[in-house]
């Protein structure tokens, strides 16, 4: 198989409400700054992917609105629903297969112009489920109750992750909410869903990120050192919650154990100097980290106790603030992979972490995280 | 390497107005039985899957994740594409390159609608931008109407010439048990049918389906042995080029242009006229069978009325257009542009029973939606260089 | 871009997407409705292959990919699995339902499978998973999945 490359990123500062931007102007904010990263013009790109959602968006053929702000015109391009991570993919085979050299992918989402209740209600079985008025705050707090009540994580340790992220946030000046807070302000916090305060969930967000795919024949050619795709996955479980073991992530075990056995990694604690990961409530990070294998089964909580997950510790997790600090759905993923890359290129500023030679970014569509995409990112190709 | 991709297998619902019998899941299941039945698979072989529809149609976020239990997905990589009325080429592109990239070898595309689940026109006025387009504008007609509107000023047609793509759409779904509308209409039942949009007629324009459309790909790794006379895909192309409706180039398709043109250069075909022998167009009004052939270079632009008049696009004719019926017949719009490329594939294939055009060598199919927007394929009967 | 936009207070255009949409429950849902609503039983689906029984009931069995032809009933008690309460009132939630609302994630004995409904007659506090339930059925039913009105604990 040939390989790729992400050869150039760029994003929107994450707001709680851009007001003065368009779905448009957001991306062509994002790809400007992407283009300027790489070093090319947009007519050094000949095909796009842009990441949207009909329902986030409030429009059907929400692709339409952000295709020429993209730079799509006269070539060729499609449009991924789901999170970034997802359209990267497709933007990757589009290498791959032969068919073009550059793909620029972009995810744009601005949750502030709908409500986002409402919307993710609308993600279960019309038939069976919806009515009942369950959306993705109270689903996750299902599952966050289901995790804790397994491997005995406490409210404490998922507080803690919030405290990490937000703090990690004051070194990003993309973040939305940089905040130097306690274990005792997360726990203070409003309780929207037991078990998950208002503290423990993401902001509600705009911003648009794109990256820069490059086939390995030019992936060199342009100003960035390439960062390589090693590894990459993605796995759907079962739809309904009751199919599942709401306590697991089969799903996402899968997935990263196929990433992982792409990338050549045989040890992930070892071999992963750093990884941002899909933090929408705080006990995402945990649970995620364990399914992925970074940390023991029903030990992500005291790892995190001892400082593992830092800027400074064992492998720095969600080092940009993670989707705790600034969460554009859609777009979410593309931000972690965005600041996966500019680690591994110690590009990444105030959040630098010391080694970073071998990223993991991981993104996910559905409720509970039912579908899960794991990447590689790798200094060396 | 790149791999090269083949379509092995195809799967279609009998497409009907409405489907009560089955929710959107059940529809979705019933493609994918028949796809792996064709291509005498089980779910266990396929390696992701691919799906796509339009959201506002069924009002269901995160539909990929919805529809595994109808699409086999579940423990397996699904990804959702959507693009609007394109989206069944969509998909398909989008398979294409999953297995070419060498990730996959053998990949299901879905592309499925309920549209009796929704007001389709309301759905539709959701696509146009809600501060310009979407207070002044209603669903898909009035655009497509000011595009007859500009080509009949443009070259002198009328609506008779409309009126005969209908007829032959029409007579071509007499052979294909899957379609919608099946019984033959006249000239002038089509010019009595009551007026839509001028010049658009109901009978010059496609009805509202419920269907689901499923296609198995596979690489050059395994496609021969999973069926020996694959459908090999000789190239795509996609231009999704306005944002507003302002912007087109009223009369003239420039995404099909501009893509066909990629096409046939990417094939290394000079005259489609002669080396494509069969096309599946994604054309959900009449008049976008004149318009359109002349944008993909069939004929000069003005000429396609004469063309389709003296009988080259019916079957048995020099090119035959939509021998299934085509959308005017049966338009489960998310599953639309699949059933193109399953029918051009099936055509290839030699398995379209008593819609075949004999010995098919290249086929076309499309999408057709967005603002203007076009997707497209070419099919081939031999192995691409 | 910023000069010329000095002093542009930008503008909100406030707007919904309001599509209507009618459902069609299928053959295998309308089955299930129709014995909620008039018997007040609950039914699943057997997969003739793997024997999962499946609540919701699916037309094919999403597991061994085979279709489904068993159906039988379950008890309309069963285990908490997890739950979930909301403390605010979030949009989605019913107007009928004030907050505190529970919802368990609940498997009937006789099923393999859980599903989602509402906990009641029970203070939030007082919810565990492991916790026994019974369906209490609506009075008026309609054929939707809330003639279930709630679960409430077994005494």
């Amino acid at each position: 198989m040939d390989r790729a490359a992400i050869i150039g990123v760029g994003m929107t500062k994450i707001e709680k409400s851009k007001v003065r931007d368009t779905f448009a102007d957001m991306a062509w904010e994002a790809v400007n700054k992407a283009l300027a990263d790489a070093g090319m013009t947009i007519d050094d790109i000949d095909n796009v992917v842009t990441t949207s959602s009909d329902f986030w968006d409030g429009r059907t053929i929400s692709c339409m609105a952000v295709g020429d702000a993209s730079g799509a015109a006269h070539k060729n391009v499609t449009c991924v629903e789901g999170d970034g991570t997802y359209g990267a993919f497709y933007g990757m085979t589009r290498s791959l297969s032969g068919s073009y050299k550059t793909t620029l992918v972009t995810g744009h989402s601005k949750g502030s112009q709908s409500i986002s209740s409402l919307i993710t209600n609308s993600a279960f079985d019309p038939i069976y489920e919806r009515s009942l008025g369950m959306d993705m705050v109270t689903a996750c707090a299902m599952q966050a109750r289901s995790y804790m009540h397994r491997t005995k994580t406490t409210p404490e340790q998922m507080a803690l992750v919030s405290v990490k992220n937000h703090g990690n946030a004051m070194k990003n000046p993309l973040a939305q909410l940089p905040m130097n807070i306690t274990v005792n302000d997360v726990l203070k916090s409003e309780m929207i869903a037991d078990p998950l305060h208002k503290l423990d969930c993401s902001p509600v967000s705009d911003g648009c990120a794109a990256v820069i795919i490059a086939h390995e024949s030019v992936a060199t050619k342009f100003k960035q050192k390439p960062v390589w795709i090693k590894g990459v996955s993605f796995c759907a479980d079962s739809f309904f919650f009751g199919d599942r073991d709401l306590s697991r992530v089969k799903s996402l075990t899968e997935a990263a154990k196929k990433a992982y056995a792409m990338a050549g990694i045989k040890d992930p604690k070892k071999e992963i100097d750093v990884a941002e990961i899909y933090d929408a409530f705080s006990y995402q990070e945990l649970m995620w980290l364990e399914e992925m294998g970074l940390a023991d089964d029903a030990t992500a909580g005291k790892l995190l106790e001892k400082g593992d997950f830092n800027i400074e510790g064992r492998l720095p997790v969600n080092a940009s603030g993670g989707l705790l600090s600034g969460h554009p759905v859609i777009a979410a993923g593309l931000y972690s992979m965005a600041a996966v890359v500019k680690q591994i290129r110690g590009d990444a500023g105030g959040f630098q972490v010391k080694k970073a030679k071998t990223g993991l970014v991981q993104g996910l569509n559905g409720l509970g995280g039912q579908s899960h995409c794991v990447w590689i990112l790798d200094q060396e190709k | 390497m790149a791999k090269r991709v083949a379509i092995v297998g195809t799967g279609q619902t009998f497409h009907k107005s409405h489907r009560p019998d089955v929710n959107g899941q059940e529809l979705i299941n019933e493609a994918v039985v028949k796809a792996l039945a064709d291509a005498n698979l089980k779910m266990k072989d396929i390696d992701a899957i691919v799906i796509g529809n339009m959201d506002h149609f069924e009002g269901i976020n995160y539909v990929d994740c919805w529809s595994v239990d109808g699409s086999g997905g579940t423990m397996k990589p699904i990804i959702k594409l959507t693009t609007g009325g394109t989206t069944g080429c969509t998909v398909a592109i989008g398979g294409y390159h999953l297995v070419g990239s060498g990730m996959f070898d053998k990949v299901l595309v879905i592309g499925w609608e309920k549209n009796s689940e929704s007001d389709t026109t309301g759905a539709i006025t959701t696509a146009f931008d809600p501060v310009w387009d979407r207070q002044v504008f209603a669903g898909a007609i009035s655009g497509l109407a000011a595009e007859a509107q500009a080509y009949i000023a443009r070259y002198g047609a009328t609506d008779r010439d409309g009126a005969r793509v209908s007829v032959r759409d029409r007579k071509h779904a007499m052979n294909n048990p899957y379609a919608q509308l099946r019984k033959e209409v006249t000239l002038e039942e089509v010019l009595a049918s009551p007026m839509l949009a001028d010049p658009i007629h109901l009978l010059d324009v496609c009805p509202r389906s419920d269907g689901a459309c499923a296609v198995i790909m596979a690489s050059e790794d395994t496609a021969e042995k999973i069926c020996p006379k694959p459908d090999w895909i000789w190239a795509t192309a996609a231009r999704h080029t306005y944002s507003y409706l302002g912007d087109a180039d009223f009369g003239r398709l420039t995404s099909m242009k501009e893509g066909s043109q990629e096409l046939w250069k990417k094939a290394g075909i000079k005259e489609p006229r002669k080396e494509v022998d069969v096309i599946e167009l994604y054309q959900p009004y009449s008049f976008g069978g004149l318009i359109w052939i002349e944008d993909m270079g069939i004929v000069g632009p003005g000429e396609a009325p004469r063309y389709i008049w003296d009988g080259n696009t019916d079957m048995g004719g020099e090119l035959p257009i939509n021998p299934s019926g085509g959308v005017i017949a049966t338009n489960p719009i998310g599953a639309t542009g699949l059933i193109r490329c399953a029918e051009a594939a099936m055509q290839v294939m030699g398995k379209a029973e008593g819609r075949q055009v004999p010995d098919v060598n290249f086929a076309f199919s499309s999408g057709f939606g967005g603002c203007f927007w076009t997707d497209m394929i070419l099919h081939g009967k031999k192995k691409p260089k | 871009m910023s000069d010329q936009f000095q002093g542009i207070a930008p503008m909100v255009y406030q707007s919904k997407i309001n599509v209507p949409y009618s459902w069609w429950a299928g053959d295998t849902a309308t089955r299930f409705f129709v014995a909620l609503r008039d018997e007040k039983k609950i039914t699943a689906t057997k997969c003739g292959t793997c024997g999962k029984v499946f609540l919701p009931p699916r037309k094919a069995c999403p597991l061994c990919f085979t279709a489904n032809v068993e159906w039988v009933n379950v008890s309309d008690e069963g285990t908490v699995l997890t739950f979930s309460v909301a403390r605010r009132q979030l949009a989605a939630i019913p107007h009928d339902r004030k907050i505190p609302v529970i919802w368990g994630l609940i498997k009937l004995d006789g099923a393999d499978t859980a599903i989602l409904h509402y906990l009641d007659e029970v203070k939030p506090e007082d919810v565990i998973i492991g916790m026994r339930v019974k369906a209490v059925f609506s009075e008026t039913r309609k054929g939707t999945i809330r003639d279930i009105s709630h679960f409430k604990p077994v005494k």
